[in-house]
């Protein structure tokens, strides 16, 4: 086996998409397999299948060897030690395993969990377990730009305080939360900084020493990655001590029972060591398309507002909402683009997301939002394209708008009373 | 969630998009919905001195079914008078387009966008029976 770092990653290879696909701009939901990330995994499915850990036979020695190699690209990324590298089943499994295993371990001394609004529901879902199990919860609320403020923050923990959990980049506006201030604060008032950091690994620099960060959540197949494993990084000095979720063979330090799938954690150690390589240049590429496609809806659009702070945020995201048109029925109309959508018509509850209403967008605005993910296989065609397609949709909707109507002719949609249905 | 082509047709091919002049006494217009739960329809129908519905347009802010809800009920009033019109149910909207349970809202909003617009012709009209 070649040794860490020896190797340099083969040039990026572009993929085609299918006849009649649509492109592909949804990359914060998840990330095609990198081709050098499966070529790497093939191996490990059929001939070198053996048990990581087995201690006895060479089908063993190897899967060892090849996962602590993948443990060593995943800690290097985040300049991480890779014994502080947990396998899991990916960012949900971790977010769990990190709120809850510190909440029960520490629970004789500490009771109170810090998080904020904005975060991804499986840390909101399980914050409001451990509430069920007694533990109290503070849900920092964010400012417009869809940042927290550090005084409040601040003021929030208290030396009941066992945990902060804030994600360095959110899922549905991309904004990066400032995590080395964040982490600094926490190490000074003696709290542990968990982030979940599924959007951020390999598109942001990041550094659990420089940052002070304790935890942090790692989603595989948000980086190119296979779907269907993750990692918890645990810091080890000073140590974070963990109750398990799941018990057995005392795999992963006791942290995680489980035999390793090798093929995965090898996918997900070389989508990392292909990420850092490859980070500077390709967040360059993707700012540039980003601009690139805000620059040409705006140029022929009015009344268009982005979502979230557009500086603080990785170049892959853009969150728009297109006035006076609704999210579900413009979806409809860009049907030759894979996006994702703010309002949640889709689901029986007529809610928006609840990512934008935390920024205090307005429920109809909400409803009229766009997100936009691109990711390494994006092209500038693909902008190009997707430029024309969504200035065609919002046009072709906002000629049957009631409220575009009302918009032009200066009618305050506020300013009526609407029956709520 | 894939759509009924029958949607699918009235979201890419809208019948009867646009505005009739609602200050004209024949006309009557249905403003229904909210933009904060994600759907407004706006209904008018143009009514003849026999009372039978001889025009009809809509513009609708909404999902491609609340669009093909309302593209449809253009196309299903006119010809009728105000009673038949009135009789269209919400069933026989979702039906016909084939709407899934989380869309049957939608259906909805374009049977009361067709009684609010019945409702004001016959307020302007004079025939509102309860101000009579």
């Amino acid at each position: 086996m070649t040794a860490l770092g020896s190797k340099p990653c083969k040039p990026c290879p572009t993929l085609t998409r299918p006849a009649g696909a649509p492109v592909y701009l949804d990359y914060q939901a998840t990330t095609p397999c990198d081709p050098r990330v499966v070529e790497a995994m093939l191996p490990w499915f059929t001939e070198k299948f053996g048990n990581p850990h087995s201690r006895n036979h060479r089908y063993g020695w190897e899967a060892e060897e090849a996962v602590e190699q993948a443990r060593e690209q995943i800690a290097a990324i985040i300049g991480a030690d890779p014994k502080e590298i947990i396998f899991t089943s990916g960012a949900t499994e971790s977010n769990n395993l990190a709120l809850k295993g510190v909440a029960h371990f520490y629970k004789e001394k500490k009771n109170h969990i810090v998080t904020v609004v904005t975060e991804h529901k499986c840390v909101l879902d399980t914050c409001r377990y451990l509430e069920q199990e007694g533990f109290s919860v503070t849900y920092l609320p964010v400012k417009t730009d869809g940042l927290i403020d550090m005084a409040e923050l601040e003021a929030a923990i208290t030396d009941q305080t066992a945990i902060v959990s804030v994600m360095a980049v959110n899922n549905e506006i991309g904004v990066i939360q400032p995590i080395a201030e964040i982490g600094a604060l926490c190490h000074k008032k003696g709290a542990f900084f968990h982030t979940d950091c599924a959007q951020a690994v390999g598109k942001i620099p990041l550094d659990v020493n420089a940052m002070n960060i304790d935890l942090m959540s790692i989603s595989a197949h948000k980086l190119y990655g296979p779907k269907g494993i993750g990692a918890l990084y645990v810091r080890r000095r000073p140590r974070v001590r963990l109750v398990p979720l799941i018990t057995g063979g005392g795999q992963e330090r006791g942290m995680r029972s489980g035999t390793l799938a090798t093929p995965l954690c090898v996918g997900f150690g070389e989508a990392c060591a292909i990420a850092k390589a490859e980070m500077g240049a390709e967040a360059e590429r993707l700012k540039d398309l980003r601009n690139r496609l805000l620059g040409g809806l705006r140029q022929r659009l009015p009344e268009i507002y982005v979502n979230g702070d557009l500086d603080n945020r990785i170049p892959g995201n853009l969150n728009i909402s297109f006035a006076f048109v609704e999210g579900e029925g413009l979806m409809m109309g860009v049907k030759d683009l894979a996006v994702s959508s703010g309002s949640a018509c889709t689901s029986a509850s007529l809610e928006p997301s609840y990512v934008l209403r935390a920024l205090g967008v307005d429920v109809e605005m909400a409803h009229t939002s766009l997100r936009f993910g691109l990711g390494r296989f994006t092209t500038s065609d693909d902008i190009d394209f997707a430029i024309d397609h969504i200035v065609e949709a919002v046009e072709h909707l906002r000629a049957m708008s009631p409220l575009w109507d009302m918009h032009l002719e200066g009618v305050d949609i506020k300013s009526i009373e609407w029956a709520e249905h | 969630m894939a759509y009924s082509d029958k949607v699918i047709d009235h979201y890419e091919h809208p019948r009867n998009v646009g505005a009739l002049d609602k200050d004209d006494g024949t006309v009557g217009t249905g403003l229904v919905g909210a933009p904060a739960c994600g759907d407004v329809m706006k209904l008018q129908i143009k009514v003849s001195a026999e009372g039978i519905i001889e025009d009809a347009k809509f513009k609708t802010f909404g999902c491609g079914s609340a669009i093909a809800s309302s593209s449809l009920v253009t196309e299903w009033v006119k010809g009728k008078t105000l009673d038949e019109a009135a009789s269209i149910k919400n069933t026989d909207i979702a039906q016909e387009l084939a709407l899934p349970p989380v869309k049957i809202h939608c259906s909805v909003l374009a049977e009361d966008a067709i009684k609010a617009a019945i409702a004001d012709y016959k307020k302007k009209s004079g025939k509102d029976e309860a101000a009579e």
